[in-house]
């Protein structure tokens, strides 16, 4: 049901397109997205096998430019944005001061003094509130550009097959976390090589009036080779497998990058003060609080965000995401755990048998294993 | 969206196929295509006695899990032997391999009071899409 308090949602320049194709609709951090066309189980194991087709048009677009980006960037994010070469992209955070993850943002030099910083869509206003803030008096503007970008992903090991039907741009060129200006189906694009789906893939960053054409051509150059459009819970059910984190699940305010597990993207070694520095260089040498594992469920019941992890019966954490996972074949999760139950539970055949997860009253056993749940095959 | 005219419905997306006093239950085209892929189902053990209203089991799909609401009075006498192997019926044939459990009705040959025909099940999903 909708909620009568909040506005109608935004949506994407390829909306009519979902409608066509019958798409089930979610209202998602304020946007009309596709949840799934079909059935999310055949889309998650089409981008494992062949290609997948996602309009990611509500992700957020935040341009920061001027000749003091790179060391205001700098001093806004953990990482270090002047040390990414033009036409290279990274993962990275922006944190609060106390530490906490406000987001995790994939950053893209598009030349000396030009960035495209993309943010989750539930976030974008505040990173772009936050970056803004954070720059002022550093000879660099922010603009939040999200109404200006279409974004198309084609994700899965023929993705690059396909996509070299429509561009001309020499694809073999195009390292993973780079970008490239390009022209795909005729229009111009940022071309960039990067996903979450644990697949090889490419990202099309297009003006709103050439999505349409752009997801129409990739439709028509795939349609031998598999390609089909994918929705929302195949995304997440894929990005899941390769064991990559979502902000709300197992990011947000009170989690910091170490916790997750992700203590490499904080640059503690690069020159400058960053927001967040003093309290993440405490929190990098101290004990953790907390640890991100992957389990694996026993039976067949759905490990679920917010169910409690069990040792010998009594609460050691929580899960913070889940699915039955397509290509495993067994309900597969993330979840942190006390850094003892982790310990107890890798010295004792990853806790079989005392290891188990809260679903609705019933403790259905689990297994601890290391991230992710699944790694492409090399040479795909 | 498929509402075969032989069936009764419930406002919770049951439907109900009666015969010989039996009751046969799964869930409807609708409700299968809100849940998504359905992966496990749960449904009442064999001989329990069931209440009208009442939750009696559980259908997971991929993103979530909702009750089974027995439309009827009665006890269980055969649940779907296909559903354990392959919930994925539920999907792909809702009003016929993907049944759920079967009633032997309380009420015996009488109508289990109420129940929604095909047009007000049809008119209570209009509302909801």
């Amino acid at each position: 049901m909708p909620d009568p308090q909040s506005p109608a949602p935004r949506r994407t320049p390829l909306d009519a397109v979902h409608h066509d194709l019958g798409a089930t609709m979610t209202d998602f951090a304020g946007w009309l997205m596709p949840l799934r066309y079909g059935s999310e189980t055949a889309e998650h194991k089409a981008v494992r096998t062949a290609a997948g087709l996602f309009d990611l048009s509500h992700m957020g677009e935040l341009v920061v430019t001027g000749d003091g980006a790179p060391a205001a960037l700098d001093y806004a994010l953990v990482g270090q944005a002047s040390a990414i070469a033009p036409g290279r992209a990274r993962y990275t955070m922006i944190c609060a001061p106390d530490g906490g993850v406000i987001d995790d943002l994939i950053v893209y030099r598009l030349a000396d003094t030009d960035y495209l910083v993309v943010a989750n869509a539930s976030n974008a206003a505040t990173v772009a509130a936050a970056l803004a803030e954070r720059v002022a008096g550093r000879g660099a503007a922010v603009a939040d550009r999200t109404a200006d970008y279409a974004l198309i992903a084609i994700q899965g090991p023929r993705s690059a097959g396909i996509l070299a039907r429509v561009t001309s741009t020499d694809l073999d060129q195009v390292r993973y976390y780079a970008s490239y200006p390009a022209t795909v189906a005729g229009s111009g694009a940022l071309l960039a090589r990067t996903g979450y789906t644990g697949e090889d893939g490419f990202e099309v960053f297009a003006d709103p009036r050439d999505a349409v054409r752009v997801w129409q051509a990739l439709t028509e150059a795939g349609a031998g080779d598999g390609l089909v459009p994918a929705g929302l819970a195949a995304r997440d059910s894929l990005r899941l497998e390769a064991g990559m984190p979502l902000y709300g699940n197992e990011l947000g305010r009170d989690v910091t990058p170490f916790d997750a597990g992700l203590g490499r993207v904080v640059k503690l070694d690069k020159p400058g003060d960053f927001v967040g520095r003093a309290a993440l260089a405490e929190r990098a040498s101290a004990d953790p609080q907390r640890e991100l594992v992957g389990l694996i469920g026993q039976t067949r019941r759905v490990l679920r965000h917010g169910y409690q992890v069990l040792w010998d019966g009594e609460p050691c954490g929580v899960v913070t995401s889940g699915v039955p996972s397509p290509t495993l074949g067994r309900p597969i999760a993330m979840a942190y755990l006390t850094p003892k139950a982790a310990a107890q539970a890798r010295s004792a055949g990853n806790g079989q048998g005392r290891l188990a997860v809260d679903v609705r009253g019933s403790a259905e056993p689990a297994a601890l294993v290391p991230l992710p749940f699944y790694r492409r095959p090399a040479g795909n | 969206m498929s509402v075969p005219e032989e069936l009764y419905y419930t406002a919770e997306h049951e439907w109900v196929a009666i015969s010989d006093a039996t009751a046969r239950v799964g869930i409807t085209d609708f409700a299968q295509r809100a849940l998504g892929d359905v992966v496990y189902v749960t449904a009442p053990a064999q001989g329990t006695r069931v209440t009208a209203g009442e939750p009696c089991g559980e259908v997971e799909s991929t993103k979530s899990v909702s009750d089974i609401y027995c439309p009827a009075d009665g006890e269980v006498t055969e649940i779907n032997p296909e559903i354990d192997d392959d919930p994925g019926l539920v999907n792909s044939d809702p009003y016929g391999a993907g049944w759920l459990f079967k009633i032997k009705l309380d009420g015996g040959d009488q109508l289990p009071p109420g129940l929604l025909s095909p047009a007000e099940y049809t008119a209570l999903t209009a509302e909801q899409q």
